[in-house]
Order: structure tokens, then C-alpha cells, then sequence
């Protein structure tokens, strides 16, 4: 990164001129949700993207790798978003590479809040990103959930987090149903019921779309590394929570007392 | 005022070449082979912290010998430049050709600038393909030539025994243990014919593997994992499975 800023400061978010002030419409994403699990974490999102009222697409991926332990999901402007994981992903390789050694999760996390910050400018603007992040600390044996707003402030996350326009509905989801003693396969079925109910409340959010066969993207990481589900795992979660969903539309009941 | 004393060109590139040789050849040596599922680096150094053996890029790998800080400052060079190709083209922009075209500009032009002491540095780039033809050696001398390379080479103090001994016995089509056990032969040999065993603590040893489901074909074999490999090379054992063992871990 400080390469970049030396040689070519033009690929850097931060050095460039804001645009004049005005409403641009741009493609954003929507809903992140994370859990974690004695074994480790999951990040999953939901696919739509929109603009405005209009749907721009639905079958965008905003849940990405970051490096073998640790993955990032994204909310707020897409295009921003997209390059902004993009240099991340490039920062944790090239110091991994020169080093010899990956940075700690904490330093990940930490990493990841000065590129936010760098992008408040743009924020003002509308044009904000806001990631949701997850990794396996190698040290401390444990998964680990960050959450950050969107001027690069980081906190960690107990248990669950989510981000985006249907987070409200997503952490009600996670609040009623996590649990400490989650197995890996209950906790992807948490995340989908999440999503699920971001849908249901929040426009925004895409819903798991079976005609078309475009599922939520859910990815595991563990002491084993960062794991994307397959589609056919996907639609096997997917299929579960609709079919529970078509006798109780509004998902499962947490106890009253 | 003194005048300074006339040398000649071809004297101060000599001397320069030979400065740079001398500095090079009192090193322990590196070789390189490929095998039927990509390349596989082995170095005799017992450094774990000093590697002379390091990722570039996704199928991309450097080994050198010589001055461990002037080959430092050349494979942090490489990597900032394929991370940054890499990052502003797309990820298969990156190839060893382009890169040993960079350090070759850089070698040479270190090696003719008056100014400088010529770099004592041999290096390997090697890029793993799709397919065993696809594979790509390049070797570049401290004068900034570029050699491609096939099959084997040797670079460092005893490279041009060690090259000519694995010319002989390197063949199309090895295993991975197959090509180790002749890497470690030949890097154990001295100048005088006697042999030296060299055992897996003393060894530096990475593949790249066209076989590795990760976009990052390079890993470094460590510890039990090396040794089994050595042990199935050296021993009568079955070669087959050989690269599905090197998967594990």
C-alpha cells in the first residue's frame, strides 16, 4: 500500500477528487450477517444489489475471501466495495509475501478500518462502504466477528453481527435464535434464516431466489481455512428454510420466557 | 591532482564478472527441477528465518543465491512488482517471463553502472503452467543475461558440477520424491567427489504444484512432511501416490 501511494497514488481510494455534490446513483449492496461457533465463523450475504428502487442486480457476490483465515463481506456502494476488498485482499497477500508470516487477525481488522476511513469523503457523498469482517484467530484458537461504521470505527462482535439496510431485521433474526453450543451446519441454517428475514422486511434484500437458483452466499471459515458453500450445499439449507417457512412464513419461535 | 590510471573496458567488466562470481560461488548451491506435477526447489540451508526460496505470485517462485540482502531487496522488488501488475491488470498478467525481464534490466544495469559494485546474486524465476511444456524456467546470471532453462538447473558454488550431473540423470516425467532424492544427491556431492548426508533440517524445500486446488500453487514441504517424502525417494518404496501425500497438511 504504501508502495502504491509512492508509485502509482492514482490506484489508491483515498487520493482521489470527490465528486461535486449531488446524488449519484450507483449499484449497493445490502445485507451481511455473521455467526460465530465453537469451530469457527460464518459470513454470509444476501445477492441483490440495487439502485435506487430498481434492482441492478441479482446475483452479485458480496462475500469474499481476505486471505486463507479470514473473509470480509460488504454493504454500501458496490463498485467502491468491490475494489476496496480487492486492495485489501492484495495488502494481506503482499505482506504475507514480504514477511513470511500473515498478519494477526487483529492487525487484519485493523488494517481494514484505515481503508474505510480513508474513504469517508466518499461516504459524505453516499458513497459509503461498510464491511462486515471474519476470520479465524490462529493464536487465540477462535473465530472472530468486526463490525465497523463508516468512519473506519471497529468494534468486535460477540456471537452474531450483521450490516447493511436489512440489518435490523437480520440481528433480530440472530438475537432470537443464536445460540453458544451452534454446530457448523446449524450455524450456515442460522445465517440463511437471517437473510431470510432481512428479505422478508427490508426491499433492498434479496431473498434466496429458488426459480432461478441464486442462493445466498454463505462461506465457513475454520482452523481448516476460508470455505465457500457449494451451490448444491447452498440450495440444500435454502430448500430446509423455505419448506419450514410455507407452514410458519414467519420462521421458527424463540420461547417467550 | 593524480590522473587516474586507464583500464579498459573489457578489463573493468572482467574484473566485475569475476568480483561477482567469486562472491557467488562461495555460497552453497540451489537447484531447480521439474517433475510431472510442476517444479520443486530444493536448497541446502539450514537458516529457517533466511529463506533462498520464496513465492512471487500465484504460479510464480524465486530462488537465489548469493548476498542474502542484495536477493532480498531483488525478491521484495518482484513481489511489489507482480502484486502491482497483479492488482492493476488482472492476475494472469503476471508472468515469469515479464518478471525475469525486470530483473534482468535491473542486474544489468547494476552490473555496468560504474558507480556500484556489481550484485553477487544468481537467480531462478520459474513459473509453473498448465501442462509439464508449459512450464517455464528462467535463470539470470549477476550480469543480467536471462537463460531459459528446461528440465534441471543449478545455480551457486558448485553449479556447474552439480547442472552437469542432473543433465545426466534428470528425466521427463519424474515424482516429486523421484526429483527430490536426485536434487538432494546431487546437492550433496562436494567438489571433491566425496558425499555429505544431507538430512531434512538442513534443507530448504518448495514446490509449485499445477495439482494445488488454491490459486496459490506454491508451498513450502516442511518437517515429516519432508522427510517422508526423503525416506519414500531413498527407500524402495511405491513411488506412486507420491504427489497426493504432498497434498495433505
Amino acid at each position: 500500500m504504501d508502495f502504491l501511494a509512492q508509485h502509482q497514488p492514482e490506484l489508491l481510494p483515498r487520493n482521489r477528487q470527490l465528486p461535486p455534490r449531488g446524488v449519484i446513483e450507483a449499484p449497493h449492496g445490502t445485507t451481511i450477517v455473521a455467526a460465530s461457533f465453537p469451530g469457527g465463523v460464518v459470513l454470509a450475504g444476501d445477492r441483490r444489489a440495487t439502485m435506487g428502487n430498481v434492482i441492478a442486480q441479482r446475483d452479485i457476490e458480496k462475500v469474499f475471501p481476505a486471505d486463507e483465515y479470514s473473509a470480509v463481506g460488504i454493504a454500501g456502494t458496490a463498485g467502491l466495495a468491490v475494489e476496496m476488498v480487492k486492495l485489501f485482499q492484495l495488502e494481506l497477500e503482499h505482506f504475507e509475501k514480504v514477511e513470511g508470516v500473515s498478519l494477526s487477525l487483529e492487525g487484519k481488522a485493523n488494517r481494514l478500518s484505515t481503508m474505510i476511513r480513508s474513504n469517508l469523503g466518499m461516504a459524505m457523498q453516499g458513497l459509503a462502504v461498510v464491511p462486515l469482517f471474519a476470520g479465524w484467530d490462529v493464536d487465540r484458537q477462535k473465530g472472530r466477528i468486526f463490525s465497523y461504521d463508516v468512519t473506519g470505527g471497529r468494534s468486535e462482535e460477540h456471537g452474531f453481527a450483521a450490516t447493511g439496510s436489512g440489518s435490523l431485521f437480520a440481528r433480530g433474526a440472530l438475537k432470537k435464535l443464536f445460540r453458544e453450543d451452534l454446530t457448523e451446519g446449524q450455524a450456515t441454517t442460522l445465517v440463511v434464516q437471517a437473510l431470510y428475514d432481512a428479505a422478508d422486511d427490508d426491499s433492498a434484500t434479496g431473498g434466496p431466489d429458488l426459480a432461478r437458483r441464486i442462493y445466498p452466499i454463505v462461506t465457513v471459515i475454520t482452523d481448516e481455512g476460508f470455505r465457500k458453500l457449494t451451490e448444491a450445499e447452498c440450495s440444500e439449507i435454502v430448500r430446509a428454510v423455505h419448506d419450514r417457512r410455507l407452514e410458519e412464513p414467519d420462521g421458527p419461535r424463540a420461547a417467550l420466557l | 591532482m593524480s590522473t587516474p590510471f586507464y583500464v579498459s573496458p573489457q578489463q573493468a567488466m572482467a574484473d566485475r564478472a569475476e568480483y561477482a562470481r567469486k562472491g557467488i560461488a562461495r555460497g552453497r548451491s540451489v537447484v531447480v527441477l521439474q517433475y510431472n506435477d510442476g517444479v520443486v526447489f530444493v536448497a541446502e540451508n539450514p537458516s529457517r528465518a533466511l529463506h533462498k526460496v520464496s513465492e512471487i505470485y500465484d504460479r510464480i517462485a524465486f530462488a537465489a543465491v548469493g548476498k542474502y540482502n542484495e536477493f532480498e531487496n531483488l525478491r521484495i522488488g518482484g513481489v511489489r512488482y507482480a502484486d502491482l501488475r497483479g492488482y492493476t491488470y488482472d492476475r494472469d498478467d503476471v508472468t515469469a517471463r515479464g518478471l525475469a525481464n525486470v530483473y534482468a534490466q535491473t542486474l544489468g544495469t547494476i552490473f555496468s553502472s560504474a558507480g556500484e559494485k556489481p550484485y553477487e546474486v544468481e537467480l531462478i524465476v520459474a513459473e509453473v503452467g498448465a501442462a509439464p511444456e508449459d512450464d517455464q524456467i528462467y535463470r539470470l546470471p549477476h550480469d543480467g543475461s536471462i537463460v531459459d532453462e528446461h528440465g534441471s538447473v543449478a545455480v551457486g558454488g558448485n553449479a556447474d558440477q552439480i547442472s552437469s550431473y542432473l543433465d545426466q540423470r534428470h528425466r521427463d516425467g519424474m515424482t516429486l520424491s523421484e526429483a527430490l532424492k536426485l536434487a538432494v544427491e546431487s546437492l550433496a556431492r562436494d567438489t571433491n567427489g566425496t558425499e555429505r548426508t544431507l538430512t531434512a533440517e538442513q534443507l530448504e524445500v518448495a514446490v509449485l504444484d499445477r495439482k494445488r486446488p488454491q490459486q496459490r500453487k506454491f508451498k513450502r514441504l516442511l518437517g515429516r512432511q519432508l522427510s517422508r517424502l526423503l525416506e519414500e525417494g531413498s527407500g524402495s518404496a511405491p513411488e506412486a501416490g507420491a504427489a497426493e501425500e504432498a497434498e495433505e497438511e
